[in-house]
């Protein structure tokens, strides 16, 4: 899936600016950063509510293209900007994990 | 190094009377590498506690120093130094055991801090010479401000040497060895994740295997972070050959109580504020375990944590 399908999807907003982003395999949900690390595939769609730069860190690390911020929330300048220069997605939406999980995992379903 | 970097070693060092802000990198990268074994003398000469005054007098006048450790079956128990020597003197009592005279208020450096804590020693007490000891607590040598300054210029000077050898490679390269040391600050969320991530391109220049520069870079950012959320600052080096990746983290405190019981899932010590950004989850170590082919720490409370974490590189296609 590409990312610039996912806003869609998921009621959401691209907050950074819009870039040549790696194609989505799948997601990874959760909010605690070294099962991310320790979890997640290279590919994936992170669902999460930390919204700071370490989530982009650790998505760079992981090999993370897009990261979706549940609840509302919304990343710092300076998380955008971490992101922009990473070249990693944040997608902002209202919806909470569960819902994004569900609208996601049935669209990459149906490819 | 990039700017925040910078910053960052600034920020540490700030107790140091050397220029750090505008100091060039590889002078501020010596003094984090230089070892105080690097620096210090080794043959030392001591004195008893059983010794005269005049004992002393007679070493320092023939070996022109100014100080002597006091030792007893290889613990340094005072410092004997000239100022003691000229008050026996001046009262008359140079036939005095040094036990009388000697100072019992010791300060000793570890013979594997960092050259910059001896710096700052020197800063921050009025002594002249520092003692230092081993893992055992054993004297193994003295250091004076002149070794520093000695070691350092002859260090910078083959630094320089190699710099313009290599054009601007910031990191040590010697046949196919690759060696890098950062400095992890407590609390500084801002900067974490700089190390792994300096680490992580460094295995895609070098084309490592992905599965892999993955292991490498979760073992490098977990040890990060755990000098983030639980050291008093402390570093991270990175070591890489033909065969292996080595990532060690080091700090002075406050080490653990039980290595075991930190090493297992779930269990952390991090404060509800850390936990809400995302870590303290009690998975970091045995993260780091998990992906290491060798692992080992060693930590003792109020004393450092050293965790060292090997592992065996595949060749990238």
């Amino acid at each position: 899936m590409d990312v610039k399908e996912i806003p869609a999807v998921i009621e959401g907003e691209l907050m950074t600016r819009p870039a040549d982003y790696a194609k989505i395999c799948g997601g990874y949900t959760s909010d605690l950063l070294s099962d991310v690390m320790g979890n997640a595939a290279e590919g994936d769609v992170l669902i999460t509510i930390q919204a700071h730069k370490n989530t982009v860190a650790v998505a760079q690390l992981v090999g993370i293209p897009a990261i979706i911020l549940c609840n509302g929330r919304k990343g710092g300048q300076d998380m955008i900007a971490l992101a922009e220069q990473e070249n990693i997605a944040i997608i902002g939406t209202k919806l909470n994990q569960f819902s994004v999980s569900h609208l996601l995992g049935t669209a990459l379903d149906k490819g | 190094m990039n700017h925040k970097a910078l910053i960052r070693y600034t920020e540490l060092m700030q107790n140091i009377p050397v220029n750090t802000f505008d100091s060039p990198t590889a002078v501020l990268e010596l003094i984090h590498k230089l070892k105080v074994k690097d620096v210090m003398t080794s043959r030392v000469s001591t004195v008893t506690s059983s010794h005269t005054m005049k004992d002393v007098r007679d070493i320092l006048k023939n070996k022109s120093i100014t100080g002597l450790p006091v030792v007893e079956e290889s613990r340094i128990v005072g410092i004997v130094s000239m100022e003691n020597v000229l008050k026996s003197m001046e009262l008359g009592c140079a036939e005095k055991p040094v036990a009388s005279f000697m100072s019992r208020k010791i300060i000793a450096l570890e013979e594997d801090m960092p050259v910059f804590f001896a710096i700052s020693y020197f800063g921050r007490y009025p002594y002249r010479r520092f003692p230092v000891v081993n893992q055992q607590n054993e004297l193994v040598g003295i250091v004076t401000s002149r070794d520093i300054t000695t070691k350092l210029l002859l260090e910078a000077h083959r630094e320089i040497e190699r710099l313009e050898k290599s054009g601007d490679q910031a990191e040590t390269a010697l046949g196919g060895h690759i060696e890098k040391w950062f400095t992890v600050r407590r609390y500084d969320f801002e900067n974490a994740g700089y190390a792994s991530t300096e680490i992580r391109k460094i295995l895609k220049s070098r084309k490592v295997e992905k599965g892999t520069a993955r292991r490498i870079a979760i073992s490098a950012y977990e040890m990060e972070m755990n000098l983030v959320i639980h050291s008093d600052n402390g570093s991270i080096h990175f070591l890489m050959d033909e065969e292996r990746a080595i990532i060690q983290s080091e700090d002075t405190g406050p080490g653990i109580r039980d290595v075991n019981i930190a090493l297992e899932e779930g269990y952390s010590t991090a404060t509800d504020w850390i936990r809400s950004l995302g870590f303290g989850a009690g998975l970091g170590l045995p993260n780091v375990k998990r992906v290491s082919d060798e692992f080992s720490i060693t930590s003792a409370p109020s004393q450092g944590t050293h965790i060292k974490s090997v592992i065996y590189l595949i060749k990238g296609e």
